[in-house]
């Protein structure tokens, strides 16, 4: 018996062709998955992703305490005063900034998934089509939630002390996982758009760095020159940011919400179809 | 519901086109794959083989032409026709991070089945794979024969009325191979109509009724494994010889006796004999073969190695094209970027 190589063939068990015989003629054909189960499937492959390579945390765990640590202690002092009062204005800010940058990831596993075989394993099933993105993007939201819970304990542990109470916690996390579902369909299309992961990771950086740098989530934009307020307040990462500060500060800062929700959905709309025409084309 | 034409045809295609830039990876192609039968489409990497399944399992949209899979249009009915086929190739495989269970059970539930059917019927598939004992490991730890076994056992969950096999045994040992020949044909008794396209001439021959020859995106060669073979040839007989002072006198003899082309080999005591179709003398390749030997041994020429080779990929082409295969038997990539870059090099 050879038992040193355990992934040659010749240790394999002998096919059964009755049994497969069996299997083929009993094989009853269920009816087809509802768009939402689909989508739950999708969403369980994800979850068992992280399972298998939890190292894939890395990003929604010791990134986003860094960004906590190394914002607050180096502005804190000069522009608050003191890191724990600057943390009280800058600890939303920072939890939409780096849950923002981490849905940069989702473009990159959808273009790794093409690169690998099972891609057009899912293609080829008759479901309902968005669902295999609407799967990662389930995923991601997991992935965003844990991100928020260990910035929050970060920041309480440095002394943020939210007005809101749980009520308002939960509610502004709730926004910021609605509305980076919804961001992250532009990835998804990048992702199967852009030939390489580098490419994607390129063009993700490009957008992301502008796009959260140019807000309120360090400063008061009243600070900054007209033209580049006239950007910085028109912005969703700042009406996102305004939104979950409200939120968590208490507050039911509705036009702001309106605005985030607004956003999110011109997203789905605008980078939805363009991602399943990409889908379906590729 | 019932989903067989009137026709009885599981694929039919006319005038099918691919082109990817310059390329016309698939240059009019017409089949028709009757129901119930294995099907083999044979031809070199680059051929257009893949580029034609893919457009036929919906996950390419043809540039001209129609196909029709079970009387389905495959781009007007696309749904439909994903719900029959199944297909398993290199590039339509399974998760690799995933364990051979986690595989199953999630194209199971995919496929509309409850969470305790599709734990069950993937625990019998990968018993009857012979799968049980790695069905806990991440599938990137199987084997080459291993992993063609879970790509099989991922196609037919649901078992399908068409099942497109892209190169199945590409890259397999001989053991391996044999194995998924017998699941081939155990899915074909269930009345499962199999596509298969390969680069082997003997996998073709093994398994399928009917074969469509493929070049350069276009059909040169249809018909039963019976009318093909008698088109190239029944193969060659390779001789050495003791003394290369008799390979002419042998090299007479055979021509003589065979009826064919005699090619001597670089080795100054090998020739190769080429045996002419039955057409020309009503014999079969071992019987001339063996004929030959005889009047061999009679003039007196002393043969030290005989061998009797099926015609191989290559001279089915040379016979059908004129021209060679190039890499007709290496590489182990075989998606359409793949395809159309050595389209490029066999159109230079």
């Amino acid at each position: 018996m050879s038992t040193a190589t355990q992934t040659e063939s010749k240790e394999l068990a002998p096919v059964s062709a009755e049994s497969l015989a069996a299997l083929l003629v009993s094989g009853e054909r269920p009816p087809r998955p509802s768009a939402w189960s689909a989508s739950m499937t999708f969403g369980w492959r994800a979850i068992l992703k992280i399972k298998h390579v939890p190292e894939q945390l890395f990003d929604v765990t010791a990134f986003p305490i860094m960004m906590v640590l190394m914002y607050t202690y180096l502005f804190g002092g000069a522009l608050a005063g003191s890191p724990k009062e600057y943390i009280q204005f800058l600890l939303p800010g920072i939890l939409v900034m780096s849950v923002v940058m981490i849905t940069m990831y989702t473009g990159v596993s959808v273009n790794t998934d093409i690169e690998k075989g099972v891609f057009d394993r899912f293609r080829s099933l008759p479901i309902w089509r968005p669902s295999t993105m609407v799967g990662y993007l389930l995923g991601d939201a997991l992935r965003y939630t844990i991100a928020s819970v260990v910035m929050l304990t970060v920041g309480i542990i440095l002394g943020y002390r939210p007005d809101g109470g749980v009520g308002g916690v939960l509610a502004g996390i709730a926004l910021l996982v609605v509305f980076s579902f919804a961001f992250s369909w532009i990835w998804t299309m990048f992702g199967l758009m852009l030939r390489s992961e580098k490419s994607v990771m390129g063009v993700s950086m490009m957008v992301i760095f502008p796009l959260t740098f140019l807000s309120n989530v360090f400063v008061d934009p009243r600070t900054m020159p007209g033209w580049l307020q006239a950007f910085v307040n028109n912005s969703p990462i700042t009406h996102l940011s305004s939104a979950v500060r409200g939120l968590m500060a208490g507050d039911w800062p509705a036009d702001e919400v309106a605005w985030s929700l607004g956003w999110a959905g011109l997203f789905v709309l605008v980078f939805g179809p363009i991602t399943m025409r990409l889908y379906n084309r590729k | 519901m019932s989903t067989q034409t009137t026709s009885g045809l599981a694929i039919e295609t006319a005038g099918l086109v691919k082109t990817f830039g310059e390329t016309r990876a698939v240059d009019g192609v017409n089949l028709a794959v009757p129901a119930g039968t294995v099907y083999g489409v044979l031809g070199p990497n680059g051929a257009g083989k893949t580029t034609t399944v893919k457009m036929l399992a919906t996950l390419l949209r043809p540039d001209g032409g129609e196909a029709h899979i079970f009387g389905h249009d495959v781009v007007r009915e696309a749904d439909e026709v994903r719900s029959r086929v199944s297909l398993t190739g290199q590039y339509a495989s399974v998760d690799e991070d995933l364990t051979g269970t986690e595989n199953l059970v999630l194209l199971a539930r995919l496929l509309g089945h409850g969470k305790h059917a599709a734990r069950e019927r993937a625990a019998q598939l990968l018993e009857a794979f012979g799968l049980t004992d790695a069905a806990g490991k991440q599938v990137k730890n199987y084997s080459g024969g291993m992993r063609r076994r879970i790509d099989i056992a991922a196609s037919i969950l649901n078992t399908p009325e068409l099942l497109f096999l892209d190169e199945p045994t590409t890259g397999l040992d001989p053991r391996s191979r044999n194995q998924v020949w017998d699941i081939v044909r155990a899915v074909v008794a269930q009345g499962t109509t199999v596509l298969l396209t390969t680069q082997y001439l003997d996998e073709a021959d093994q398994l399928a009724s009917r074969i469509a020859v493929i070049d350069r995106g276009k059909v040169i060669a249809e018909g039963t494994k019976g009318e093909l073979k008698a088109s190239v040839g029944a193969g060659s007989v390779h001789l050495r010889l003791r003394e290369a002072a008799q390979r002419p006198e042998a090299e007479r003899v055979l021509r003589t006796t065979l009826d064919a082309d005699v090619q001597l080999e670089p080795d100054p005591v090998a020739l190769t004999a080429r045996v002419g179709s039955g057409a020309a003398n009503g014999r079969g390749a071992a019987e001339q073969a063996a004929r030959a030997l005889a009047e061999l041994a009679r003039t007196g020429i002393t043969v030290d190695n005989f061998s009797l080779g099926q015609p191989s990929l290559d001279e089915v082409f040379l016979a059908l094209t004129g021209h060679d295969t190039h890499d007709a038997r290496d590489t182990r990539d075989n998606d359409d970027k793949d395809d159309k870059d050595d389209k490029d090099e066999v159109a230079a």
